[in-house]
């Protein structure tokens, strides 16, 4: 392992764990709105000062990260899963199926994401809990993010199918599910990691551009997209430098993870 | 080789001195030279859907409208008093169907044809054309059938309607006036600037109109500009910027992050002009045939239960942490901006969390745990919905979620996009509570007769009533229609009132905060004095100077 990757995974590590100490680290609640002194700067009580609405910044990217590190994994898991299926299955048993899901994952692909998550965002339930909602956003984030990964997972699954080891089991006897699971589905597991990985800062940034549209996670809960909003319409990096660690923040662990599944990939 | 100078002569010098000394006294003395001329700059946030008057329904081509357009009558955007422009005078019938201009003599539109009373004939025909469908125009339909107009002399001109329409002569601030003769008819104009140049997508070119028909108290005539550019811009952060930059003059409205960021750097330049017409509010879902559980759509019904939330919300919160100061706990359906029609007796409710608790134990709700829970047992819940995107109306409705969270009501957020919104709120009346807002342009009580009307599709709380559903919607229904249905300012006064005091007292919609007028005027404008009506900055730019010296700097 080299130094960027440690140092990649070093930082990662410490803002994983920085979040999930939020309870004991952050002053406060990142609900608590302190009237008195809205938008305040950095002080002893409020370490990164406050925002519009008086509540302590340094609590909200702690728990905003939180919500933003855990379920944006959750939700490469479900996208990288449903593209082995999608995509792995149909480069497996080649043919028409494969002609289909290609065709299936284009049109998927040519659909104005953000548009049919707004679309998609508007039909849900209105009365629904802040907890829900970021589940439900993260879930649609899922759900939709899988066509690109799909495309190259079946790419992969139709080289290893014409491949030597995989004509040696078939001939030994072994197939269907079997042959799949054991012997394909392990070797397409360096590309399902890469995509796995590359998934996690997509959906980060998708979290967060929901967030500056204001459909993202449910208000009073933070996540890196409604931190990020707080940085609409700011004219000057020198009048608020604070208001930038969010961004820094962001910028931090994206760079990490691409310094961590850059290996990743070359192994695929 | 030899070089010489050649001393002046008295009368060379005395011609450098003139040469000197004129530019000099022209950039000092001030009222002498410095009043006409040069290019004042600002932003519309939108393209000019339209360029004809009578057409117009979006800010971008009303700004243009107000800019070159004639009228025949103004509101003094400061005093709020209707003054004389194109007519002289006027007179409106006892039953206020009929409405007589006496017009002002010699004046001619840009294109130097001659305006008469054919030309508001004319207007005011195409105005109510139905095939027009001008929404000015709706503004004069009271009852079934078609206006007439009389030409009585070139000067004078009566229009009749087809029933009383109250407040009359003031709907005539937004008619500007047509050509009846030019060929170009849009482009002819009465006002102090006509459009010289569109470029689709970037600009419009506004230059003097040079046939305008004021002078000012020492005879010059106006407008003392030579022309206003308006930039096509919607980036609010842009526009800011080019202000500070120096490349603009005036901001019309600003946000108050973006006013106190400015007041803060350059406070001579940021404007407070105090709250304007425009307000936020809250309501309940109270449609019948709602997707929504019964025993909510009860609580929502219930006087009390609305009334006890009106309560629980902290307006001085609102308005001194959302607006940073620069909004006013609101009062009701009407501004205090609005001199006349405002019910002086009301008084914004307080916030008295307390008093809201024992309204809802009153009304058969109880406290367990720290939350609310109504007779039968249902947790009290509900969710606002309001637009995305709007900072002020998302941060408000999450104070007012901690607001209702001391009394234990649980309410949940929700930010849509506002098509899907509208479809919620107005089509499938699939939503509990939401948090919108009015933006106010006339001052007068019929331009709300959408709203308070029961059988209106702009009732927000119950729209489109076959018969009233309450009593007081009821009386608020039969108010509304005498105050509309009478010319005496007094007893229309008085029937609004009553309904400003019913909406207080029964708070179908629960009014947050009124916004103020923030703007952002340059140094280099002289002449500028800000107010509350549309449009805040330029009302008077026809009377606008840019100051000679900051002009030749940049």
């Amino acid at each position: 392992m080299n130094a960027a990757r440690k140092l990649a995974w070093g930082l990662v590590l410490a803002v994983c764990a920085m979040s999930l100490a939020a309870n004991w680290l952050a002053p406060a609640g990142y609900a608590k709105q302190f009237r008195e002194s809205p938008g305040a700067p950095p002080s002893h009580r409020h370490l990164l000062g406050t925002d519009e609405i008086g509540r302590d910044r340094f609590a909200r990217i702690l728990y905003g990260t939180r919500i933003s590190l855990l379920l944006a994994p959750a939700a490469a898991l479900v996208s990288t899963a449903f593209a082995a299926l999608v995509g792995g299955l149909a480069g497996y048993i080649g043919g028409i199926w494969l002609r289909v899901a290609r065709g299936f994952t284009d049109l998927f692909l040519s659909l104005p994401w953000l548009f049919l998550l707004i679309t998609v965002r508007a039909l849900l339930p209105l009365n629904v809990s802040p907890l829900v909602s970021v589940l439900i956003t993260f879930l649609i984030l899922g759900l939709l993010g899988w066509a690109a990964s799909a495309r190259v997972l079946s790419t992969s699954a139709l080289a290893l199918r014409n491949s030597d080891f995989v004509l040696q089991a078939r001939a030994s006897g072994v197939q269907g599910p079997r042959l799949f699971l054991v012997h394909v589905l392990p070797n397409l597991k360096p590309v399902l990691y890469a995509q796995f990985w590359i998934s996690i800062p997509v959906f980060i940034l998708s979290e967060a551009n929901l967030g500056i549209l204001g459909l993202g996670v449910a208000e009073p809960l933070p996540s890196w997209g409604s931190l990020l909003r707080e940085l609409e319409g700011m004219i000057s990096f020198r009048e608020e430098p604070w208001r930038l660690v969010p961004l820094l923040l962001l910028i931090v662990v994206l760079t990490s993870f691409q310094t961590l599944l850059s290996n990743e990939e070359v192994t695929a | 080789m030899s070089m010489s100078i050649r001393m002046p002569g008295r009368r060379s010098f005395l011609r450098l001195l003139l040469c000197f000394a004129l530019p000099l006294i022209a950039l000092t003395s001030g009222s002498a030279f410095s009043q006409n001329g040069g290019e004042l700059r600002f932003c519309l946030h939108s393209e000019p859907k339209t360029f004809d008057p009578l057409l117009v329904d979006d800010d971008a081509s009303v700004s243009i409208r107000y800019l070159t357009g004639g009228v025949l009558v103004r509101v003094n955007r400061h005093t709020q008093d209707l003054e004389p422009e194109l007519a002289e005078s006027w007179n409106v019938s006892k039953d206020g169907k009929q409405i007589t201009f006496n017009l002002r003599h010699g004046i001619t539109f840009s294109d130097a044809t001659p305006f008469s009373s054919e030309d508001v004939a004319f207007t005011m025909q195409r105005l109510m054309d139905p095939a027009l469908h001008s929404s000015t125009g709706d503004a004069f339909r009271s009852g079934s059938g078609a206006i007439g107009t009389k030409i009585i002399t070139p000067d004078q001109v009566s229009i009749t309607f087809p029933a009383s329409i109250a407040g009359l002569e003031r709907l005539f601030d937004q008619v500007a006036i047509m050509s009846a003769h030019s060929p170009k008819k849009e482009m002819a104009v009465l006002g102090p600037f006509m459009v010289a140049e569109y470029k689709a997508g970037s600009s419009v070119l506004l230059r003097r109109n040079p046939n305008y028909w004021k002078k000012d108290s020492q005879g010059r005539r106006l407008p003392y500009l030579d022309s206003i550019r308006l930039d096509v811009q919607s980036n609010r952060d842009v526009e800011m910027l080019r202000f500070k930059r120096g490349e603009l003059d005036l901001i019309n409205t600003i946000d108050s992050d973006y006013f106190d960021r400015l007041a803060a750097s350059s406070p001579h330049l940021a404007h407070d002009a105090g709250p304007t017409l425009d307000s936020d509010f809250m309501w309940f879902n109270q449609v019948a045939s709602a997707p929504i559980p019964e025993y909510k759509r009860a609580w929502f019904r219930d006087t009390n239960f609305r009334r006890a939330i009106s309560q629980a919300i902290n307006r001085d919160d609102l308005s001194r942490v959302v607006f940073n100061g620069h909004a006013q706990p609101a009062v009701g359906p009407v501004s205090p901006a609005n001199k006349f029609w405002f019910n002086n007796r009301l008084k914004p409710e307080p916030y008295r969390p307390d008093a809201a608790r024992q309204r809802l134990q009153a009304g058969g709700f109880h406290l367990q745990n720290g939350a609310l829970f109504d007779n039968d047992g249902h947790p009290v819940e509900f969710s606002i919905v309001t637009n995305a995107g709007n900072k002020s109306r998302e941060r408000m409705a999450v104070m007012v979620q901690e607001d209702l969270g001391k009394i234990g009501i649980k309410v949940n957020v929700v930010t849509l996009d506002f098509p899907s919104l509208i479809e919620r709120i107005s089509q499938k009346f699939n939503y509990e509570a939401a948090i919108l807002g009015f933006r106010n342009v006339d001052l007068d009580p019929n331009s709300q007769m959408n709203i308070w009307l029961s059988a209106a599709e702009d009732h927000a709380w119950n729209p489109q009533q076959k018969s009233p559903d309450t009593p007081w919607e009821a009386e608020i229904d039969r108010l509304m229609h005498a105050q509309a249905s009478t010319a005496d300012p007094k007893k229309r006064k008085e029937s609004f009132d009553r309904v400003q005091e019913i909406v207080a007292e029964q708070a179908p919609i629960i009014y947050l905060v009124n916004q103020n007028a923030l703007s952002a005027v340059s140094s280099i404008v002289e002449g500028a004095s800000p107010g509350i009506l549309h449009p805040q900055t330029f009302w008077n730019a026809e009377r606008l100077t840019l100051n000679p010296t900051t002009r030749a700097s940049r």
